[in-house]
C-alpha cells in the first residue's frame, strides 16, 4: 500500500506547480488552468486523508470543491472571452488599469 | 367652554359655531395668497387683486361677527390640532379671541381691507401686482396669527412671519438696489430684536419648567407666572422688550422704519398703521401680567418710550421727504404707546394704537395719493398748492393731520391726552415723563402742519410737466381715504375722558387687563388743566408752522441752517454712528475672515490634512500596481509567513 506521505508530497508538488503557474504565466487561460491544478491538488489531499482515516467527510468536501471549481471555470472563461474580445490579448501584464 | 353660558342653550350653540369660525379669519387670506401664488398669473392682475381684497374683506366680516357676539368677559377659542407634544409640554395650533384680540382683529382686517382696496388703484400700473397681493395677503395672515395665537409660540410664528413679509414688501421694487438694501436693513434689525425675543421665550419656558409647569398658553402662563422670582421676571421681560423695540421701532432699533419707506406706499401704511409695528405693543399688552411683575422693566420701557417719542419728533421737524416725516411721526407715536405701557396703562396704549391706525393709515394713503399725482415725486420742497387739484385727498389729509396733532374732538386728542394724563398721574408716571410727552405733542403739531402747508398750500413748486399731470386719484383710492378720515375723528370718541362722556374703552378691555390696568385717579380738575396745557402747546405748534410755512409765497426752508437744524435734518447721524460703531467693524471682521482667516486657516487645515494623507500614501500606493500577479505574490508571501508562524517549533 502506498503510504500517505507519498500522496501528500505529490499533492504539494502539484499545488506548487499551480502557484508558480498563476504567478509567472503570461496567458490568462493558463493561469486559470493553474488555479484548477491547485484545487485538484487540494482534492487529492482530501481524498488521501479520507481513505486513510476511513471517513467520508473528505470525499463530500471534494464534491463541493468540484462543483465550485466548475462554476468558477465557467465564470472565469466567460470573463476571459470578453476581455479578449476587447483587447485582442490575454496577457495579464497588460491589464493594469484598476489602480490609483 | 369659557363663555359662562349654560350648555345646550341656543346661545351656546351659536357660540360653538362662532368658535369654529375663528379659524377662517386667518385662513381666508392664506388661501387667497396660495391661489394667487399658483394661479395668479393665469387669473390676471384684476381678478387676482379682487380675490385678495375679497379674502381680507370676508375675514373682516367674520371678525366683525365674532366681535358682536363676544361677551364682555368671554374668550372664544378654536383649537385646530396639537402642534407638538413632549411629555407634559404641549403646544396647540389654536386661536383665541378676547377683548384685546378683538380690537386688534378689527384693526388688522379692517384697515388692512381698506389698504387692499386702495392698492387696487395704486398698483394698477405695476407689473408685479399679483406678487404684491400675494405678499400683502401673507402679511395679513401672519399678523392675524400673531394676534390670534393662544400661546406665545404661535405669536412668535406670526412675529417672524410679519418680519419676513416686511422684508419682501419693502424690497418689492427689487430692481432698485436701494430698496433691497432697505429691505435687508429692516430684516436684519428685526432679527436682532427677535433674538432677544427668542431668548426671553426660552428663559420663560425653562424657568417655569423648572417649577414643573411646562406651558406657553397665555391663560396658563397668567396663572403660574407668580411662581417666578422677581429677578427672572425682570430678565424675561427685558429680553422680550428687546424684541418689541425691534418690531415696534423703539430706541435703539428704530432705524429700519424710516428706510422702510422704500416699499410701495400702501405697504408703508400697512406696516405703520395696522400691522407690524403694533406687534410689539400688542405683545407687551398680551403679556401685561408678566410686565406688571417687573417694575424696573416697566420704568425702562416708559423712559425709552418717552425718549423715542421726543427724539423721533425732533427728527421729523426738518425732513423734506413726505413719507419720511410720516415715518418719524410713526416712531414718535409708537413711543407714546410704549410710554403708556411703561406707566402701566395698557388700555391707553391699545387705545392709541387703535386711533393711530386710522389717522396714520389715512396720512400714508393720502401721501400715496399725492405721490401718485406727482408722478413719483416725494420731495415736499417740489410740491405746494395741491389743494385745488385734489380736493378729497386734501380734506382727508387735513382731518388726519388734525387728529394726529391732537386737536379737540378728533381721535388723536382723546388717545394722546389719555396717555399724557396717565404719564402724569399713574403710580409709575412722573412729571418728567409728562413734560417730555407734552413737548412732543407740540412738535407733532408743528411738523404735521408744516407738512400740510408745504404740500397742499402756497403756490406749486413742481416743474410744469408735473403740474400739467396733476389729477385726483381714482375712487378705489379716495373712498378708503374718506372712510379712514371718518375713523380719524370718531374712533377716539369711544375713549373719552370722565369729564366728557366717559370711556367705554376701559370697560371693554378691563377683563383682559384687570388689576394690571392702573387707571390714574387724580383730580378731574388737574386732568382738565393738563388737557388745556396740551392744547396750548398744540396751538403754539400749529401757529409756528403757519408763521414759517403757511403764508403764501414764503420760500421753503429759508436757509435756517443752524447746527441743531443740521443735526435734525441728518437724523442725529444715528445711521452714521451705527455704521461706524457696528456695521463697519462687523463688515471689516467679516471681510478679514473671508479673505484671510477662511482661506488661510480653515481651508488650510482641511487642505493640509488632505495633503499630508496624500504625501504619506505616495509611498504605499506604489504597491498597488494593478497587476493581479503581483497581488498573488503578496498573497502567497503572506500565507507562507502565517504558515511559518504557526508551524514554528515551540
Amino acid at each position: 500500500m502506498v503510504p500517505l506521505n507519498h500522496y501528500l508530497i505529490l499533492s504539494a508538488a502539484i499545488f506548487a506547480i499551480g502557484v508558480v503557474g498563476v504567478v509567472i504565466r503570461r496567458n490568462l487561460i493558463v493561469v486559470l488552468m493553474s488555479i484548477e491544478l491547485m484545487l485538484n491538488a487540494v482534492n487529492l489531499t482530501f481524498i488521501a486523508f479520507s481513505r486513510f482515516l476511513g471517513s467520508m467527510e473528505g470525499q463530500v468536501i471534494v464534491f463541493f470543491v468540484m462543483a465550485v471549481a466548475a462554476a468558477e471555470a465557467v465564470v472565469g472563461l466567460a470573463i476571459i472571452i470578453s476581455v479578449f474580445r476587447h483587447r485582442q490579448s490575454l496577457d495579464p501584464q497588460e491589464m493594469q488599469l484598476l489602480k490609483w | 367652554m369659557e363663555d359662562g353660558y349654560p350648555r345646550s342653550s341656543i346661545l351656546h350653540r351659536r357660540f360653538w359655531i362662532v368658535m369654529t369660525l375663528l379659524r377662517y379669519i386667518p385662513l381666508l387670506p392664506l388661501a387667497a395668497c396660495a391661489i394667487n401664488m399658483f394661479f395668479g398669473a393665469r387669473l390676471g392682475k384684476k381678478s387676482a387683486g379682487l380675490l385678495a381684497c375679497a379674502a381680507v374683506g370676508a375675514s373682516f366680516a367674520v371678525a366683525a361677527y365674532v366681535f358682536m357676539l363676544l361677551p364682555a368677559t368671554g374668550v372664544f377659542r378654536d383649537t385646530l390640532y396639537t402642534w407638538f407634544e413632549s411629555g407634559g409640554f404641549r403646544v396647540n395650533v389654536s386661536f383665541q379671541v378676547d377683548a384685546l384680540t378683538a380690537v386688534m382683529l378689527l384693526v388688522v382686517t379692517g384697515i388692512g381691507f381698506l389698504i387692499h382696496i386702495y392698492s387696487l388703484g395704486y398698483m394698477d400700473h405695476d407689473e408685479g401686482m399679483v406678487r404684491f397681493f400675494v405678499y400683502l395677503n401673507l402679511f395679513i395672515f401672519f399678523m392675524l396669527l400673531l394676534v390670534m395665537g393662544d400661546n406665545l409660540l404661535l405669536l412668535f410664528v406670526g412675529w417672524e412671519g410679519v418680519g419676513l413679509c416686511s422684508y419682501l414688501l419693502i424690497g418689492f421694487w427689487y430692481q432698485d438696489r436701494n430698496n433691497t438694501i432697505a429691505g435687508n436693513k429692516a430684516f436684519i434689525v428685526n432679527r436682532i430684536g427677535d433674538f432677544g425675543f427668542v431668548l426671553g421665550l426660552l428663559l420663560l419656558v425653562t424657568e417655569l419648567g423648572r417649577q414643573g409647569i411646562w406651558t406657553l398658553d397665555f391663560g396658563e402662563l397668567q396663572k403660574h407666572v407668580n411662581m417666578l422670582s422677581p429677578a427672572t421676571v425682570t430678565a424675561i421681560t427685558l429680553l422680550l422688550f428687546v424684541g418689541a423695540t425691534g418690531k415696534s421701532a423703539q430706541i435703539p432699533l428704530f432705524v429700519w422704519l424710516p428706510d422702510a419707506m422704500a416699499g410701495p406706499t400702501p405697504v408703508s401704511a400697512l406696516i405703520h398703521a395696522a400691522t407690524m409695528v403694533t406687534a410689539g405693543v400688542y405683545m407687551t399688552a398680551r403679556l401685561h401680567f408678566l410686565f406688571a411683575l417687573a417694575p424696573q422693566t416697566l420704568s425702562l420701557i416708559a423712559v425709552i418710550g418717552a425718549a423715542t417719542a421726543f427724539f423721533a419728533a425732533t427728527v421729523a421737524l426738518t425732513q423734506t421727504d413726505i413719507k419720511r416725516v410720516l415715518a418719524y411721526s410713526t416712531v414718535s407715536q409708537l413711543g407714546y404707546m410704549f410710554l403708556a405701557v411703561g406707566v402701566g396703562a395698557f388700555g391707553a396704549a391699545i387705545f392709541h394704537l387703535f386711533t393711530h391706525a386710522f389717522f396714520k393709515a389715512c396720512l400714508f394713503l393720502g401721501s400715496g395719493s399725492v405721490i401718485h399725482a406727482m408722478g413719483g415725486e416725494q420731495d415736499m420742497r417740489k410740491m405746494g398748492g395741491l389743494k385745488d387739484h385734489m380736493k378729497v385727498t386734501y380734506w382727508t389729509y387735513v382731518i388726519a393731520t388734525l387728529a394726529i396733532a391732537g386737536v379737540p374732538f378728533t381721535a388723536g386728542f382723546f388717545s394722546k391726552d389719555l396717555i399724557l394724563w396717565q404719564a402724569y398721574s399713574s403710580a409709575h408716571g412722573s412729571q418728567g415723563l409728562w413734560l417730555i410727552a407734552w413737548l412732543t405733542a407740540g412738535m407733532t403739531a408743528f411738523y404735521m402742519f408744516r407738512q400740510l402747508f408745504m404740500v397742499f398750500h402756497g403756490s406749486s413748486r413742481a416743474d410744469p410737466h408735473a403740474q400739467a399731470h396733476l389729477h385726483e386719484s381714482p375712487a378705489a383710492m379716495t373712498v378708503p381715504l374718506m372712510i379712514l378720515a371718518f375713523g380719524s375723528i370718531f374712533s377716539g370718541w369711544l375713549g373719552a375722558p370722565e369729564y366728557l362722556w366717559g370711556s367705554r374703552w376701559d370697560h371693554w378691555l378691563e377683563p383682559v387687563f384687570g388689576g394690571a390696568h392702573e387707571a390714574g385717579h387724580g383730580a378731574v380738575q388737574t386732568e382738565i388743566n393738563l388737557m388745556l396745557l396740551t392744547l396750548v402747546i398744540v396751538a403754539a405748534g400749529i401757529a409756528l408752522a403757519y408763521a414759517k410755512y403757511g403764508r403764501p409765497r414764503t420760500a421753503v426752508d429759508q436757509g435756517a441752517a443752524g447746527v441743531l437744524y443740521r443735526i435734525s435734518l441728518n437724523k442725529y447721524y444715528v445711521d452714521e454712528i451705527y455704521d461706524w460703531l457696528l456695521v463697519r467693524p462687523f463688515t471689516a471682521i467679516s471681510d478679514w475672515l473671508a479673505r484671510v482667516f477662511d482661506p488661510g486657516v480653515i481651508d488650510g487645515i482641511v487642505n493640509g490634512v488632505g495633503a499630508r494623507a496624500r504625501g504619506a500614501s505616495a509611498v504605499w500606493r506604489a504597491l498597488q500596481t494593478g497587476n493581479v500577479q503581483h497581488y498573488v505574490v503578496g498573497f502567497l508571501a503572506g500565507t507562507l509567513a502565517l504558515l511559518a508562524y504557526y508551524l514554528r517549533q515551540p
